[in-house]
């Protein structure tokens, strides 16, 4: 479904990827892991395209989309959430989730200005999608307050509803429950594999080991900006190298 | 007397008409704009030329005036689409610079720094100066009101979501699937295209326009109504507009009471009313006389009877 061959991505001197060969196959949540500076970030950072690959290949589902912009990306259904959480602090939840539906008409000028029937309709389904999607995530009481104002964890919830408007074929998630407090991991957990049994195709960045054994059918270990080695959560744990690279060498 | 008041009705209306303008760039979509002048001049010597050498009529003139403005904004928008706040307001201060320029030197179109004079006003001839003032006002007051429900159509839509979610953060309305880009460029060109509306209806108002009228200051007043009214609220940008010509004119008035000072010094003084304004609005107000509304709902929401209402800021 994703399939990534040879990229690499140079910060002047630092090559924070250094040739990523990878393909992710449909279905299920996929574990992204590796050290601070592994270069997982900025792998999700090409992917999207908010930035440019130095050279490399990405193709989604069949097509290349490296050198395409973001938006266009989002529109093939690959969309991402912020390792730390972005979005916009002066909309309220709703309307945060609001915005990230797709084929509104009302976001041209004419049908904003006479509020025309095909706007105020696709507006309807987008309103009931968006309180689906906040009960799920247990959102619905904040949905009129600021984005601003959610806690680190509501955040991170809204960061995954938001993606969930968009009916994604792929979301990938950076870090979805760092600094969100364990009942809470919990409920993003089963909330994620219950995304993910809807066909919806997950690649998550995480660092907690718990959660990746639970949650991830496969693995995929980075370091040092390049694909380490993937597998099954134990046959990558009982990896040597990755237990020096990562997990702390046992004595 | 009757007449200057009214004048001053339709200076405040045509500001009220710019702050509206620079609302939807600035207010909904964050976009700095410092040139708020040169798309006023766009559109003035747009309609002033047209209605002058081809007699088109003054409506057409004027609309002609604000599309100009609005294309001349769009590509404004696309030369500094790399850019954002200090950065972009000070390219934006230059363009309007470089028209007023342009204006001043090309006297083949513009006539320099003469000015265009004798620019048709409707129905001036038929009217004693008075009625011309009231025609005028009524005018300006309806073009006001349609632009006003206009905005707010904007604001309270999934366009005006998508400019205020711009504001936040353009990276990820891209992420969330739209171009952020071509947004800006709706904002800027539709922004611009209001104020070259409004520097339409003041030459046909006031029959005369010159390259020294569009001065950097006056982009500043705009952006000042807009600041004390209210950035982000369409009616904070009308009033804010009354506000700043009333404290501009009226203090013409209370200059003469102030004992010891001489004329410039009263000039100056006015300024300082202004600039007195601005300090006390932003001390204790700095959202503005009437702020940004908490939410905008397109159609209320099901299961909140009062939606969009039921938490108010204020």
């Amino acid at each position: 479904m994703l399939e990534i061959s040879g990229v690499t991505r140079n910060f002047g001197g630092v090559h924070a990827l250094s040739g990523v060969d990878l393909t992710v196959a449909k279905g299920g949540i996929v574990g992204m892991i590796g050290p601070n500076g592994a270069g997982k970030t900025t792998l999700f950072n090409c992917i999207s395209g908010v930035l440019p690959v130095s050279s490399g290949e990405i193709r989604f589902q069949g097509t290349r989309i490296d050198g395409m912009r973001p938006d266009e990306i989002s529109g093939r259904g690959l969309v991402r959430s912020f390792q730390i959480a972005r979005g916009f602090p002066r909309l309220t939840v709703f309307e945060s989730l609001m915005l990230y539906g797709t084929d509104q008409p009302g976001e041209g000028l004419i049908q904003s200005l006479m509020r025309g029937k095909a706007s105020i309709d696709r507006e309807k389904q987008l309103i009931d999608k968006a309180l689906g999607i906040a009960e799920r995530l247990r959102l619905s009481h904040v949905l009129d307050n600021k984005a601003s104002d959610l806690s680190g964890g509501q955040k991170k919830l809204l960061e995954i509803g938001r993606a969930m408007m968009r009916d994604p074929a792929m979301l990938l998630l950076d870090e979805p429950m760092a600094g969100v407090n364990p009942s809470l991991v919990r409920e993003i957990g089963e909330r994620l594999v219950t995304i993910a049994s809807e066909g919806v195709t997950i690649v998550l960045i995480e660092h907690q080991m718990d959660l990746i054994s639970r949650l991830c059918d496969h693995v995929i270990v980075m370091a040092d900006g390049k694909k380490m080695i993937e597998g099954t959560f134990d046959f990558v744990a009982g990896n040597k190298d990755v237990q020096n690279a990562y997990m702390g060498s046992r004595k | 007397m009757e007449i200057y008041i009214i004048s001053m009705c339709v200076v405040a209306g045509i500001y009220a008409v710019m702050a509206l303008g620079l609302n939807v760039m600035w207010g909904m979509a964050g976009l700095v704009n410092l040139g708020l002048v040169g798309s006023a001049a766009a559109g003035a010597y747009t309609s002033a030329i047209l209605t002058k050498t081809f007699a088109i009529p003054i409506p057409l003139g004027i609309m002609a005036g604000a599309i100009v403005a609005a294309a001349v904004g769009a590509v404004l928008s696309l030369v500094t689409r790399r850019l954002k706040e200090h950065y972009l307001a000070i390219v934006t201060l230059g363009f309007a610079e470089t028209i007023r320029i342009v204006a001043s030197n090309e006297i083949w179109l513009t006539n320099g720094t003469d000015g265009i004079s004798g620019i048709a006003g409707p129905f001036r001839a038929d009217l004693t100066p008075f009625q011309y003032n009231l025609v005028y006002l009524g005018i300006v007051l309806l073009v006001l009101l349609g632009l006003y429900v206009c905005c707010q159509r904007i604001s309270y839509s999934p366009l005006g979501r998508v400019l205020r979610a711009v504001r936040d953060d353009d990276m990820v309305v891209s992420v969330a699937g739209k171009n952020a880009q071509s947004f800006k460029l709706k904002a800027f060109s539709i922004g611009s295209g209001i104020i070259g509306l409004a520097g339409g209806l003041y030459a046909h108002y006031t029959s005369f326009i010159s390259p020294d009228l569009f001065v950097p200051l006056l982009t500043l007043y705009v952006k000042l109504s807009l600041l004390v009214g209210g950035v982000g609220n369409n009616r904070g940008a009308v009033v804010g507009a009354a506000l700043i010509i009333l404290i501009l004119e009226g203090s013409r008035f209370v200059v003469p009471f102030i004992p010891y000072i001489s004329p410039a010094q009263g000039a100056a003084i006015r300024e300082l009313f202004l600039s007195a304004t601005l300090l006390i609005v932003l001390r204790f107000r700095v959202t503005g006389l009437i702020p940004e509304p908490h939410d905008h709902p397109v159609i209320p929401r099901p299961g909140t009877a009062t939606a969009g209402t039921s938490i108010k800021a204020f």
